[in-house]
C-alpha cells in the first residue's frame, strides 16, 4: 500500500496539521458540489465510525480481546442521550453519563468474561450484544420498544444572535460535521496515546502472550476490564452523537452485523494500528456509498473487495509492518532526552 | 548466624490427577548464589517454576521469597515481590521490538495509569523516560542494545534468549528463574551465556535454573538440586552430585566419566 508508505515519510507536524487542515475545509469542497447536505451526512457517519473502530481497536486490536458485541455499548450511548433529553438532558452532558453508563456495561461484561480467550470470548460477546438489543425492544416502557424514540435534539452550543447571548441546536449536517471531526481528533489523540504509553505496551503484551504478560507483573484481570470499559466508554459516547445526527433511535441500527461492520473496519484497517482503523471505517462507509451506482452488485462488489484485501494485505491495508511499527517509530536513545517521545 | 535464605521450598507438591508431577521437595536458595535445578526431561522441574511463579497453584506446601510467602499470590504480585523468570519455550511479545519487550518488564515497577497516559505531565514523562532509558541499559546488559528497533520475532534463538533476560531483570528481581537458557544455542553463544549469569550474580541478583547441558552447569553452579519422577533425589556442591550413585545412575549415566 503506497499510501501508508507516503504519508509516514512526510514530516509528522505536516502531516498531522496537513489532515486536521484537510478535514476543516472539507465542508468548503462539499459546497463545490450538488449535494453539500448528502455529502456532509455521509462524513459524520463516517466520522461515528471512525471513533467506534478506535475504540474496538483498543479491546480487540491492542488487547486482543475479540469482542463480537461491541455495538451494544453505542446503543447504550444512543439511548442515554434519546431518553435522557426527554427529561432535560443536552448533548455536552449526555456524553460522559454515556461514556460513564458505557463503561459500566464494559466491566459487566467484561468481569464474567475474563478467563475466555478466542472464540469462547467471540461467543460470550456475541450473546451480550443481542441481549442489549433485545432489552431494548423488550423495555417498552423505557425505550418505546420496537418503536424507537424519535425527536433526539442535536448538541446545543451558545450563539450571539439578535436577541443576545442564546442556545441553539446543531442539527444541519454541516454543523454535525464539526462535532463529529472534533470527536474523531480527540479520540484518535486519545488512542494514539493510550497505545504508546505503558497501558498500551501491557495491553499489546496481552495480545501477544498472556502468560508472558502475567510473568512481567501485568495485572491481566484489570488491565482487560480496562480496555473493556474504555473502548465501551468511547462507543458509549459516540452514541449520543449518532442519536443526535439521526434525530431517532430504535433497536434496528444495533445489531449484530453492525458490530460485524465495525470489526471489519478494525481487521480491514489493520488491528493494532489507529491509522489504519481510521482508514478501514472511511472505506467501508465510503465504498457502499460510491458503489450505490451498481444497485443489486452493490454489496457483492464490497464483499469481493474485502475478500481481496485480505488475501493480498492480511495484516490489513495500514498494519504493523515489522520495522515500522507507529508506537515505537520515532522513539530515540535516550542519549537525547528532549526529544523522548511520551 | 547464617543469612536468611532468600527463598524457601518447603514440601511443594503438584498433583495432576493422580500424576504426581512434584512431590515433597524442599531446598533453599542462598542470596547471591546460583543454583542448577538439573534432572531428566519431565522430572518436574519447569511445573516447580510454574509454582514459584503463580502459574500453578501448588497441591500442597509452601514457598517464600525472604519472609513473603508466595503461595496464593497472582503471578503479577510475585514479580512484585521479587522473582522473576524466563520461559523454556521462548515467551516473547513477538510483534513487540525488543526494546518494547524490555519497557514491559518495567511495568510493575511504574505508576503510569490511563489518565496519565493522557494528560499532559511532567511526572507522566519522567517516568516514560525513566522506562525508555532503563529497557536500554538492560539490552545492553544482555548485548541486544543494537537490535533494540528490531521486531523481537525476527531474532535469532539466541538472541531471542537473551531477550527474555533482559526483559526479566528489568522488573528489578532479586532471584530470577531462568527455564533452560543455553537451550538451542551453539558453544560460542553457551560461553556468553555464562559471562552474561556471571553478570546477573555480579548484581546481586540470586539466579536459579534449569538446564541440560552438563558443561554449563557444572561450570556456573554454587550448588545443584536434582530432581527425578517429581522428587529431590539429591543437592549440594557439583562435585558432590556428580559422585552421588543416585544421580549418576538417575541422570547422568552409568560410570562418571560420562558426566563430563
Amino acid at each position: 500500500m503506497p499510501l501508508n508508505k507516503f504519508l509516514t515519510k512526510l514530516p509528522a507536524p505536516l502531516r498531522r496539521y496537513g489532515l486536521i487542515g484537510l478535514g476543516l475545509l472539507l465542508p468548503l469542497l462539499m459546497q463545490l458540489t450538488n449535494q453539500p447536505s448528502y455529502l456532509a451526512n455521509i462524513a459524520v457517519t463516517v466520522g461515528v465510525y471512525m471513533v467506534l473502530a478506535m475504540g474496538l481497536n483498543i479491546v480487540v486490536g491492542m488487547a486482543g480481546l475479540l469482542d463480537l458485541g461491541y455495538i451494544a455499548f453505542f446503543a447504550v450511548g444512543a439511548y442515554t442521550m434519546a431518553i435522557g433529553s426527554a427529561h432535560g438532558l443536552n448533548f455536552w452532558l449526555a456524553l460522559p453519563l454515556a461514556g460513564g453508563l458505557a463503561a459500566f456495561f464494559g466491566v459487566l461484561l467484561g468481569a464474567p468474561t475474563l478467563p475466555l480467550r478466542g472464540d469462547y470470548l467471540a461467543i460470550v460477546t456475541l450473546g451480550f450484544g443481542e441481549i442489549v438489543r433485545i432489552a431494548l425492544l423488550n423495555l417498552g416502557w423505557l425505550t418505546n420498544g420496537p418503536s424507537g424514540i424519535s425527536g433526539v435534539p442535536g448538541p446545543i452550543v451558545p450563539w450571539i444572535g439578535t436577541g443576545g447571548l442564546t442556545w441553539i441546536n446543531l442539527f444541519q449536517p454541516v454543523q454535525l460535521y464539526y462535532v463529529a471531526f472534533g470527536f474523531v481528533v480527540c479520540v484518535y489523540w486519545i488512542t494514539t496515546r493510550l497505545k504508546a504509553s505503558r497501558i498500551g505496551r501491557a495491553w499489546i503484551a496481552i495480545r501477544e502472550d498472556e502468560i508472558a504478560a502475567k510473568a512481567m507483573g501485568i495485572d491481566t484481570v484489570k488491565l482487560k476490564l480496562l480496555a473493556f470499559a474504555s473502548g465501551a466508554a468511547l462507543a458509549g459516547m459516540t452514541g449520543v452523537l449518532f442519536a443526535s445526527q439521526l434525530t431517532f433511535v430504535s433497536p434496528d441500527s444495533f445489531t449484530l452485523i453492525d458490530s460485524v461492520m465495525v470489526l471489519s473496519m478494525v481487521v480491514l484497517g489493520g488491528m493494532g494500528s489507529v491509522p489504519g482503523v481510521v482508514l478501514g471505517a472511511l472505506i467501508l462507509i465510503v465504498l457502499p456509498e460510491v458503489l450505490r451506482g451498481f444497485s443489486e452488485y452493490r454489496m457483492l462488489l464490497f464483499g469481493g473487495a474485502m475478500v481481496l484485501v485480505m488475501l493480498l494485505r492480511p495484516q490489513g491495508l495500514w498494519g504493523e509492518d515489522q520495522q515500522s511499527s507507529p508506537a515505537t517509530i520515532d522513539l530515540p536513545v535516550p542519549s537525547n532526552k528532549e526529544n523522548v517521545r511520551v | 548466624m547464617p543469612p536468611l535464605p532468600l527463598l524457601t521450598v518447603q514440601k511443594l507438591t503438584k498433583r495432576f490427577g493422580g500424576l504426581v508431577a512434584v512431590g515433597d521437595v524442599s531446598f533453599v536458595v542462598e542470596p547471591a548464589e546460583i543454583l542448577s535445578v538439573i534432572g531428566p526431561n519431565g522430572a518436574g522441574k519447569t511445573t516447580l517454576f510454574n509454582m514459584l511463579t503463580g502459574i500453578y497453584d501448588p497441591s500442597e506446601g509452601s514457598a517464600a521469597l525472604g519472609q513473603c510467602s508466595l503461595i496464593g499470590l497472582k503471578p503479577h504480585q510475585i514479580v512484585e515481590a521479587g522473582l522473576a523468570r524466563t520461559f523454556q519455550n521462548i515467551r516473547l511479545f513477538g510483534s513487540m521490538t525488543a526494546l518494547e519487550n524490555v519497557m514491559v518488564g518495567r511495568h510493575s515497577r511504574t505508576k503510569g495509569g490511563f489518565w496519565a497516559a493522557l494528560l499532559p505531565g511532567k511526572l507522566g514523562r519522567a517516568e516514560e523516560a525513566e522506562i525508555l532509558q532503563r529497557a536500554y541499559e538492560e539490552l545492553r546488559f544482555v548485548g541486544l542494545e543494537s537490535k533494540a528497533k528490531q521486531q523481537s520475532a525476527s531474532l535469532s534463538y539466541g538472541d531471542q534468549r537473551r531477550l527474555e533476560i533482559a526483559r526479566a531483570l528489568a522488573t528489578d528481581p532479586k532471584l530470577v528463574l531462568l527455564d533452560e537458557p543455553a537451550a538451542g544455542m551453539n558453544p560460542k553463544e553457551t560461553g556468553e551465556l555464562v559471562d552474561l549469569i556471571r553478570g546477573i550474580q555480579a548484581r546481586g541478583v540470586t539466579v536459579v535454573l534449569i538446564e541440560h547441558d552438563m558443561g554449563l552447569v557444572m561450570r556456573l553452579s554454587d550448588r545443584v538440586v536434582v530432581m527425578n519422577f517429581g522428587e529431590k533425589i539429591a543437592d549440594g556442591l557439583p562435585a558432590e552430585v556428580r559422585a552421588n550413585p543416585q544421580v549418576i545412575a538417575a541422570y547422568l549415566g552409568s560410570s562418571p566419566e560420562e558426566a563430563e
